[in-house]
């Protein structure tokens, strides 16, 4: 049987409340959300904690999926079944439904929130993956006001935020810029597992060009960093499977997996480049599908 | 601390730890020993239970974060004495073995079909991927959630041809005839 060590539970009913129980309690209180990172860590006994502060009562104020004309905002408390179920996400950045319906099993996904994962910062992780590869920015808000990081800035290390004392994660913004689209593929050895490895891949045109594209890879390293070499590989170029080939040789090259009960460091770079392959070849059929199925709209932008 | 919320439509209340599992407190503080207690991990399935309305591994949940809100277990499926479709389901086609994920999968069954009254069997299949049977008897409960679903897809066509009879025999009462 599996206990957590005593802790006192505290439940907060607004941002600012809990912000304000974190700064009174400091280091010794952790936030917890969906709790099926947490509460497992919990009961190993490798996290351990005074004060436990309960913030699902701020769903209401922060579980929102805003897609706006140059951004997406989604709120910390956004649970995973609400972004897999997301209409308008799916359309700006089909990524998100590719990687929703491979984490974890469906009742996880009804508890389970973005804030929470990416907090959680396991290089295994997937929606860290897909914030990485999307160029995602975290609003961190603490007693002082709010601070924007990059996902690069945001990751610290292997389960490290930029998260302090004191505050919270409350958003994650996400840029959109025109003629683009992005894919995500997982290679798991059971329905709900962690990732063997996972790819996420997002591409933006310029006519016949690529103008820019991102890949992010997780399970691979100690954090899900995106590769920079590969987009710059990519920028310019017109796609094709030999340009997908050359920046699946940089994904394999570029990480950093070690052999554990899930794979060989040798089958792992192989995932890398055949996972970053498909991801760049699905974001780009994507991009030309939306531009058939919708001339009105990629002509008059 | 005192925690009070709702089961099966009872309010309780009761003084526990704040590190006590939900499913702990559901089977050891009420007695309520239907939801079962499996892997601990989040894994297996078999603790399911709804929280307002939806389906959650109580294994992953303290009775704590449960204070306020609605809690249905599989005690709560059965309705004045007449078992949930999804339990008769499990009972005309064999939906169990040794019994022990039963009521995971069949509370997990009832949010999916109350959610999509016709799923496919890949929905099916999707729905109950968190939860692990190891008898692995995954094609007869896949038939008794299809049982389920086609038994109340009957009832309800049954009952709407009811109301049309009423409806039909209300007018020919009041028309010029």
């Amino acid at each position: 049987m599996q206990v957590p060590a005593p802790f006192e539970y505290e439940r907060a009913t607004s941002v600012d409340h809990a912000i304000g129980l974190l700064g009174r309690l400091g280091s010794s209180a952790r936030l917890v959300a969906g709790g099926h990172s947490l509460l497992p860590m919990m009961k190993l006994r490798l996290v351990n904690l005074e004060y436990l502060i309960d913030i699902n009562d701020l769903h209401d104020e922060l579980g929102y999926v805003l897609v706006e004309s140059s951004q997406v905002r989604i709120g910390s408390m956004a649970r995973h079944r609400e972004l897999l179920e997301s209409d308008a996400l799916a359309e700006v950045f089909p990524i998100f439904r590719d990687a929703e319906q491979v984490i974890a099993d469906p009742v996880v996904r009804n508890r389970g929130t973005i804030g929470g994962s990416i907090c959680q910062a396991d290089p295994s992780e997937d929606l860290s993956a897909v914030c990485t590869t999307l160029g995602a920015s975290c609003v961190i808000r603490g007693s002082s006001g709010e601070r924007v990081v990059t996902m690069e800035d945001f990751y610290r290390g292997p389960y490290e935020t930029a998260v302090g004392d004191g505050e919270m994660l409350v958003e994650v913004r996400i840029p959109i810029r025109a003629n683009g689209s992005s894919a995500y593929e997982k290679v798991e050895r059971r329905a709900g597992d962690w990732a063997v490895v996972s790819a996420g891949a997002a591409v933006w045109m310029d006519g016949a060009t690529i103008s820019d594209a991102r890949v992010g890879l997780a399970a691979v390293g100690p954090n899900t960093a995106g590769i920079p070499a590969i987009s710059e590989a990519l920028r310019g170029q017109v796609p094709s499977e030999e340009l997908y080939a050359q920046a699946g040789v940089i994904a394999a090259q570029s990480c950093v997996p070690v052999t554990d009960m899930r794979g060989s460091v040798e089958y792992k770079r192989h995932l890398a480049a055949e996972l970053t392959k498909r991801t760049l070849r699905r974001s780009v059929a994507r991009i030309s599908r939306s531009r058939r199925t919708a001339p009105d709209r990629t002509e008059g932008s | 601390m005192q925690v009070t919320m709702n089961v099966n439509g009872n309010e309780v209340t009761g003084e526990i730890e704040a590190r006590l599992l939900l499913v702990h407190y559901l089977r050891d503080h009420l007695g309520l020993t239907g939801t079962h207690w499996g892997c601990d991990t989040s894994n297996c399935g078999t603790c399911v239970v709804w929280m307002d309305g939806e389906p959650v591994k109580s294994c992953t949940v303290l009775a704590a974060m449960a204070g306020g809100r609605k809690i249905r277990t599989v005690e709560g499926l059965e309705q004045n004495g007449q078992l949930d479709p999804v339990q008769q389901g499990f009972t005309e086609c064999h939906g169990l073995q040794c019994g022990f994920c039963t009521p995971g999968m069949m509370m997990t069954a009832r949010a999916l079909l109350d959610r999509k009254p016709n799923p496919s069997e890949h929905e099916i299949r999707e729905a109950i991927s968190g939860q692990i049977c190891r008898c692995t008897g995954y094609a007869t409960i896949v038939r008794s959630i299809q049982w389920a679903a086609a038994h109340e897809a009957a009832s309800a066509a049954e009952a709407a041809v009811a109301d049309a009879s009423v409806t039909v025999d209300s007018v020919g009462v009041g028309g010029p005839s």
